[in-house]
């Protein structure tokens, strides 16, 4: 009977997809396991967040869950999903909630998605629910929208290797009523989240934003039934591998500094690359090593921006050179790119000069592709 | 910096009054949408007719589908129905039982019904507008298919006609919408599709995934306006919505057409929209004008939406547009480039790039 060690394929994963606490995802993925339990599913909850919502708790009486492995930090205890007991409890499905959630330091994993992976790759398949203002690539657009940068991010590669993204509708006024009502949150935490993210004008972006990924994610997976892709490799590929690949009429580079708008230029590209189906990747110049006098946090910078990048699947090089204009167009040629993204030139000021040499350079060398200038999506550039 | 706020005048203030009165008098407007039968539409809103029962409040049910499946069924035996009549033959919604029981909510399942000629609507969702303005609120069903505006795109997905249907303009007045998603492999089951239970073709699959992805930008349209709506209720001018806006800005240059392409291709992408702007320019000669022309016909013909600027300084007037419009990306063309090129830097492109700071600028090439 006990057979831990047969290989099972790798598990399915399924999203539900809503816009903010309270529309109902946890409910409905809750009721999607008592279905498959009552169709004689074996089926358990890994992690359910109650927040001590009724409706909730009463949907999950009945349904097997694996105990939550216990952590301190700092003095406090914490809970987690216990990946390794549900691996060894091995059920057909598991369901988990708040698919971005952050695991308190010391755990096995930084992020519970990687605890999903785990499963997956267990032979588990797992049912999740994630918030739209957690995906990676609209963390600016939510910024801009709601004035909130949100911490708890997922790159967009794990949704996309879901098999199935649906979304978990509820109007604004709906999830207002539910609000006031107390059906969300405690009384004290609802005042509070009422004037932030649940600002009716916020939360009719976040809907809109989660519709439109959703059918993009519907889009996605109907594209890929028609024209099977080779295999849809997870890592980066390694730095010897070739970057020309053929049958692609969309490639996009983008430019890698030590600017902190960076971040946002990285998350733009990527999401163009995504929408365009191109081919994305990153590139740094660093200064000829002897003369190479920049400061080391600004090494850091760039290092650390190449990791973000990597994180979210985009190939990343790395040149030496001088006259970086030049060697970012020249790479770009090499590679037929066909379209280079830029930060934004820095506000005038003294030193500002470089940086606006750069995007003069690059616009005058590359006549032969376009250049993208990526907005600032900071909110406070905004008239709110 | 910029101006957020409009002073708002009386006779601005008085038609908001007056519709803000019209409105509290008038019933509310719920609609579930769905993609295809079976994604459990019904069920949805039949459900928030039971919860908002147990709640207090007095709900019935106008309209039920003719045939219901069981766990739909469950739910309406927990509620009051008001049983359709018999017209000619037809079954149609007792609108006048309705009117004389005046319940404080009223669902209506199906909304895309046609009443038998001579009835006092053609259409049922005109009975649903009396209800309203009677201040009874409703709440509705329908599905994809029989919204007007998509019937084309619907009939040429599914191969099917449909001959009832309700115009988006209806589906626009409602105060809320709701999506009812659902993997196609739930309508398949439900809706007794592929009755045979044993999975329907990969054709009929793909065609439900289509419906899909059409159904969850028409819900994320009706957002995006009821935004606007609650923007400009509250004064406020620029929208940063969720919906990606590109404008490409035409020169008479041969290279237009091009970026007039690209353009419509990314908006396709990203189920944007397109504008294409052009100065007003009365000093251009006869041989730019026709190439502008030629231009601006390839716009027409992609539909974009075409609009002429006047002013004296271009950039200024590029970046007015793109603010009022929300516009998330900028194409602007090399022959700019190449005036603005040959002036020193500091000019146009880099005044450009500096006001559009929210907003991405693309240079196309050559």
């Amino acid at each position: 009977m006990d057979e831990p060690t047969s290989p099972r394929p790798r598990g399915k994963l399924k999203v539900y997809l809503g816009y903010a606490a309270g529309v109902g995802k946890t409910y409905r993925m809750l009721d999607e396991g008592q279905q498959l339990k009552r169709d004689g599913v074996d089926v358990v909850v890994g992690y359910f967040e109650p927040h001590g919502r009724k409706d909730t708790i009463i949907k999950a009486q009945g349904l097997e869950t694996v105990p939550r492995r216990k952590l301190e930090y700092r003095g406090a205890t914490f809970e987690e999903m216990d990946s390794e007991a549900v691996l060894r409890r091995r059920p057909q499905v598991c369901l988990v909630d708040e698919f971005a959630h952050t695991n308190v330091p010391g755990s096995e994993r930084a992020k519970r998605w990687q605890d999903v992976q785990v499963l997956l790759e267990g032979g588990i398949d797992v049912v999740t629910t994630v918030n739209v203002q957690h995906l990676e690539s609209l963390n600016d657009q939510v910024w801009r929208a709601s004035g909130i940068r949100v911490r708890e991010t997922i790159p967009d590669w794990v949704i996309k290797q879901a098999d199935e993204v649906v979304m978990f509708d509820l109007p604004p006024e709906a999830l207002l009523n539910r609000l006031r009502r107390g059906a969300v949150y405690a009384p004290e935490r609802a005042g509070q989240a009422l004037q932030n993210f649940f600002k009716e004008s916020t939360l009719v972006v976040l809907r809109e934003l989660a519709l439109r990924q959703t059918a993009h994610e519907v889009d996605m997976r109907q594209v890929v039934e028609e024209a099977p892709e080779p295999s849809p490799s997870a890592q980066p590929a390694s730095p010897a591998a070739p970057l020309v690949r053929e049958g692609q009429p969309d490639r996009i580079l983008i430019y890698i500094t030590a600017d902190p708008l960076t971040a946002v230029l990285i998350r733009r590209g990527k999401r163009v690359a995504d929408y365009l189906q191109a081919d994305c990747f990153a590139l740094a110049v660093r200064p000829d090593s002897e003369l190479d006098t920049a400061p080391p946090a600004e090494r850091e910078a760039i290092d650390k921006h190449l990791n973000f990048a990597r994180s979210l699947h985009i190939e990343t090089r790395v040149l030496q050179g001088d006259r970086a204009a030049e060697v970012l167009v020249e790479f770009a040629r090499l590679h037929e790119v066909t379209q280079i993204f830029l930060a934004r030139p820095p506000k005038r000021s003294g030193l500002s000069l470089l940086g606006r040499d750069l995007v003069q350079q690059v616009v005058r060398l590359a006549r032969d592709m376009q250049v993208t200038i990526v907005a600032d999506r900071h909110p406070d550039r905004v008239a709110r | 910096m910029l101006d957020s706020c409009v002073r708002p005048d009386p006779e601005r203030l008085l038609r908001q009054v007056q519709a803000e009165e019209e409105f509290e008098r008038r019933g509310r407007l719920k609609i579930f949408l769905g993609y295809s039968a079976g994604v459990g539409k019904s069920f949805r809103m039949l459900d928030e007719g039971r919860r908002r029962r147990e709640r207090g409040e007095d709900v019935i049910v106008g309209a039920t589908q003719l045939v219901t499946p069981p766990e739909v069924e469950a739910v309406l035996e927990k509620l009051e129905v008001i049983p359709l009549k018999t017209v000619q033959g037809s079954r149609v919604m007792d609108i006048d039982a309705i009117l004389r029981r005046r319940p404080q909510v009223c669902l209506v399942d199906g909304l895309a019904y046609d009443n038998p000629p001579g009835s006092r609507h053609a259409k049922r969702w005109q009975d649903v507008e009396e209800l309203l303005a009677a201040g009874i609120c409703v709440i509705a069903s329908v599905n994809l298919q029989y919204i007007e505006e998509r019937r084309e795109q619907v009939e040429k997905i599914t191969g099917r006609t449909f001959t009832e249907s309700v115009p988006l303009s209806f589906i626009n007045t409602a105060d809320e919408i709701e999506i009812v998603d659902a993997p196609p492999e739930m309508c398949l089951e439900h809706a007794g599709d592929g009755a045979d239970g044993a999975g329907a073709s990969p054709s009929r699959q793909r065609q439900l995934s289509e419906l899909r992805e059409v159904a969850l930008l028409l819900a994320a349209d009706v957002v995006d306006r009821q935004l606007e709506v609650y923007l400009k209720r509250n004064g406020i001018d620029q929208l940063w919505g969720a919906q990606e806006r590109i404008l490409v800005y035409v020169t008479p240059d041969l290279n237009g057409a091009a970026m007039i392409q690209s353009g419509q291709r990314n908006s396709d992408r990203f189920h944007g929209e397109l504008f294409v702007i052009h100065l007003n320019d009365p000093g251009l000669t006869t041989e730019e004008r026709a190439t502008l022309e030629d231009n601006l016909a390839v716009a027409r013909q992609l539909g974009a939406q075409i609009e002429p600027l006047d002013g004296e300084d271009p950039i200024e007037s590029i970046m007015q547009f793109a603010r009022a419009r929300g516009i998330t990306q900028i194409f602007v063309g090399h022959s700019t480039r190449e005036r603005w090129w040959d002036r020193l830097w500091g000019s146009d492109l880099d005044r450009l790039i500096r006001q559009a700071e929210g907003i991405d600028v693309r240079i196309f090439p050559h």
